[in-house]
């Protein structure tokens, strides 16, 4: 079974207790082995001046040029996202490809004032919706389930960080077995 | 909610909105499609269905605009967004007045775009939901190409309904235009004979002699001009139905001939010996109180009752005003469809005179009013100066006016003529003349059968393209 490879590609030192809860819940809802990949390059060229942002699609093609030769890789990084279109993204993934993104940049929104556990718990949910796309998910209709759509972090701190019985259906569809 | 029914189109000449877009509204499980141009976005409109079109507003060559205007004419109901780099009042106001159902300001927030895009999903979701529902009420308001909601109507159906299965006789009474042949055929069409043929004649149309002939068929050489044999309506009927409007329109000889012929379901043809047996199921009609004629002795009492079986009053439109919205809607739909033309309705001041109008011609004076109003109409919507509707202005003057006795007589005859709905006969009744002299009169004053002054006819066609 391909495994899932998460790599920190953030600027700031890595956090560890952050990406561990990430590989936690991977593992977990996608039930395949998740590690690490940790190399010294960052994707510095997706940086945009004129946004002060980095373009998550250029983050996005690096990884899957640069990371792992096989399985899906999750890059975590603590830069804020763009997609052209719109202001920011809390990540990006290529539908049913083998790159996802997150950042905390976004989702750090009230965490001073209600601690810590909140970033890890956003992280992780937004981490799992990302892989999830990756492997070929869609927005699911069931505002509890981790692949609802979060356009905000209200929506983020709603739902849970599981897949809901139907997404895992159609995850096992998806897989062919595998 | 799901959105997998839902079928986006993203227009951008940038490729990098195009894919980073597309890609996202993939992702919320939408049907994505992009294009980089107007022309190819128009094609693809023209060759599929969408739900909702993103367009950018600057682009080479064909703008948003001009593709906002394009795509609401292809297809009204797509939701079209302009997507803009700068907000200014003047785009935003341009897009909305194109019809465009809103705008988003390049880069934007995902929560807008997500918020609007369900937005939109639920309010056409709505609209079919509301579409199919106001199908299947039409369908409970329907008796075939008969509509009405009114109870007094519903209840006729019902009669209609379980009269139709019956063979026996049936006596439509009813004012002119309220759809007395309508009701006939949707008889015919529930009964069991609907399969035979539906053969309508009316009776107030030829004289006597030609009318016998006409029902009963004649023999070669049986009168001046019979040079073949000729089958009547009653063998023509054979297996289905008879409908005889205007049947309290018919002489004393012929009312007897059809007693018998309703009494024996035999019949010779006009000069024949040979006794000829149909099995015609007779749907008689007329506008005449053929009750009071028959007290009156001008119709025979015996052939009122074969006839009066089971007798069907259709009430005029004024008394069920409620059935004019419906009857509008309806009757706008199919002028939209047969004149090739966008309709959406009428305007509330337009519905309020179709709902104060008396109607003495009723649901064919609705229809007239309204064809005219479609025809004349330059927008979607017919507005009230479209329909034509006689004004105060129009009204006969009052008495004491001083007008010639002429002019008078002239304005009235119009005045009745377009009350009637161009009915000549129902008119000259309620002039209390015969048509010929109404005819005459028509000619002498120079008004159509609608009333209006004979010079209109004369217009250009195009004048309808304005």
């Amino acid at each position: 079974m391909m495994p899932i490879f998460v790599w920190w590609i953030g600027e700031e030192e890595v956090e560890r207790d952050l990406v561990d809860h990430v590989h936690r819940h991977l593992a977990a809802a996608f039930q395949r082995p998740v590690l690490p990949w940790d190399r010294p390059e960052r994707p510095r060229h997706a940086f945009d001046p004129r946004r002060r942002q980095h373009l998550s699609g250029a983050i996005l093609r690096w990884l899957g040029e640069t990371g792992p030769r096989e399985g899906k890789v999750l890059g975590v990084t603590d830069r804020d996202l763009f997609i052209p279109i719109l202001t920011y993204v809390f990540g990006e993934a290529q539908l049913g490809g083998r790159a996802a993104v997150v950042s905390t940049a976004r989702l750090l929104e009230d965490v001073e004032l209600f601690g810590r556990k909140l970033l890890v718990e956003r992280l992780a949910k937004e981490a799992v919706h990302e892989v999830g796309h990756a492997f070929g998910l869609v927005h699911c209709g069931t505002p509890a389930c981790v692949m609802s759509r979060s356009p905000a972090v209200r929506e983020v701190d709603e739902k849970s960080s599981d897949l809901c019985a139907e997404c895992r259906g159609r995850l096992r569809e998806l897989n062919g077995g595998t | 909610m799901s959105n997998d029914r839902t079928r986006i189109l993203v227009v951008d000449d940038e490729e990098i909105v195009r894919e980073s877009l597309g890609g996202w509204l993939e992702k919320d499980g939408y049907t994505v499609a992009v294009a980089p141009d107007g022309p190819s976005a128009i094609e693809k409109i023209k060759a599929e269905r969408w739900s909702i079109l993103i367009v950018d507003l600057k682009m080479p060559g064909m703008d948003g605009l001009q593709v906002l205007e394009e795509a609401k004419r292809l297809q009204p109901e797509l939701a079209v967004v302009i997507m803009t780099a700068y907000a200014t009042v003047d785009t935003a106001v341009a897009a909305m007045k194109a019809g465009a159902y809103d705008y988003l300001v390049k880069p934007f927030d995902p929560e807008e775009l997500s918020i609007m895009m369900q937005k939109i999903v639920s309010q056409q979701t709505l609209v079919r939901e509301n579409l199919v529902l106001r199908q299947a009420l039409k369908q409970e308001y329907r008796f075939r190409d008969l509509l009405s909601k009114s109870p007094a109507m519903q209840a006729l159906f019902e009669l209609a309904r379980t009269a139709a299965k019956s063979n026996s006789t049936i006596l439509i009474l009813g004012e002119s235009g309220t759809g007395k042949e309508v009701l006939a055929r949707a008889i015919h069409a529930e009964s069991p004979r609907a399969e035979g043929p539906f053969v309508g004649v009316s009776c107030a149309a030829l004289t006597e002699t030609l009318l016998e002939s006409e029902l009963f068929g004649h023999e070669k050489g049986s009168f001046t001009g019979a040079l073949a044999r000729r089958k009547g309506k009653f063998e023509q009927a054979h297996g289905g139905t008879l409908f005889l409007d205007e049947v309290g329109d018919i002489g004393p000889k012929l009312q007897l001939d059809l007693l018998r012929v309703l009494e024996e379901r035999k019949f010779h043809r006009v000069g024949g010996n040979e006794e000829i047996e149909v099995d015609v199921r007779i749907v008689a009609a007329t506008n005449r109180d053929l009750r009071k004629a028959a007290q009156e002795g001008k119709f025979r009492e015996d052939l009122f009752y074969r006839l009066n079986v089971i007798p069907i009053v259709i009430p005029p439109l004024r008394q069920r005003r409620e059935d004019v919205p419906l009857l509008v809607e309806s009757f706008v739909e199919r002028l939209a469809v047969e004149m090739k033309k966008r309709l959406d309705g009428v305007s509330p001041d337009a519905m309020g005179a179709l709902m104060a109008h008396d109607w003495p011609g009723n649901v064919r004076e609705l229809r007239n009013v309204l064809e005219r109003g479609a025809v004349v109409a330059t927008g979607v919507v017919i507005q009230l100066a479209d329909l034509g509707m006689p004004s105060r202005g129009d009204a006969p003057p009052k008495a004491g006016t001083m007008a010639s006795l002429e002019e008078v007589e002239k304005r009235h005859v119009a005045a009745v003529l377009a009350h009637t709905g161009g009915n000549v006969s129902q008119s000259a009744r309620i002039l209390g003349i015969d048509r010929v002299t109404l005819y005459n009169k028509m000619r002498k004053y120079g008004i159509r059968r609608d009333g209006e002054a004979d010079e209109a006819a004369h217009e250009p066609a195009g004048s309808t393209g304005r």
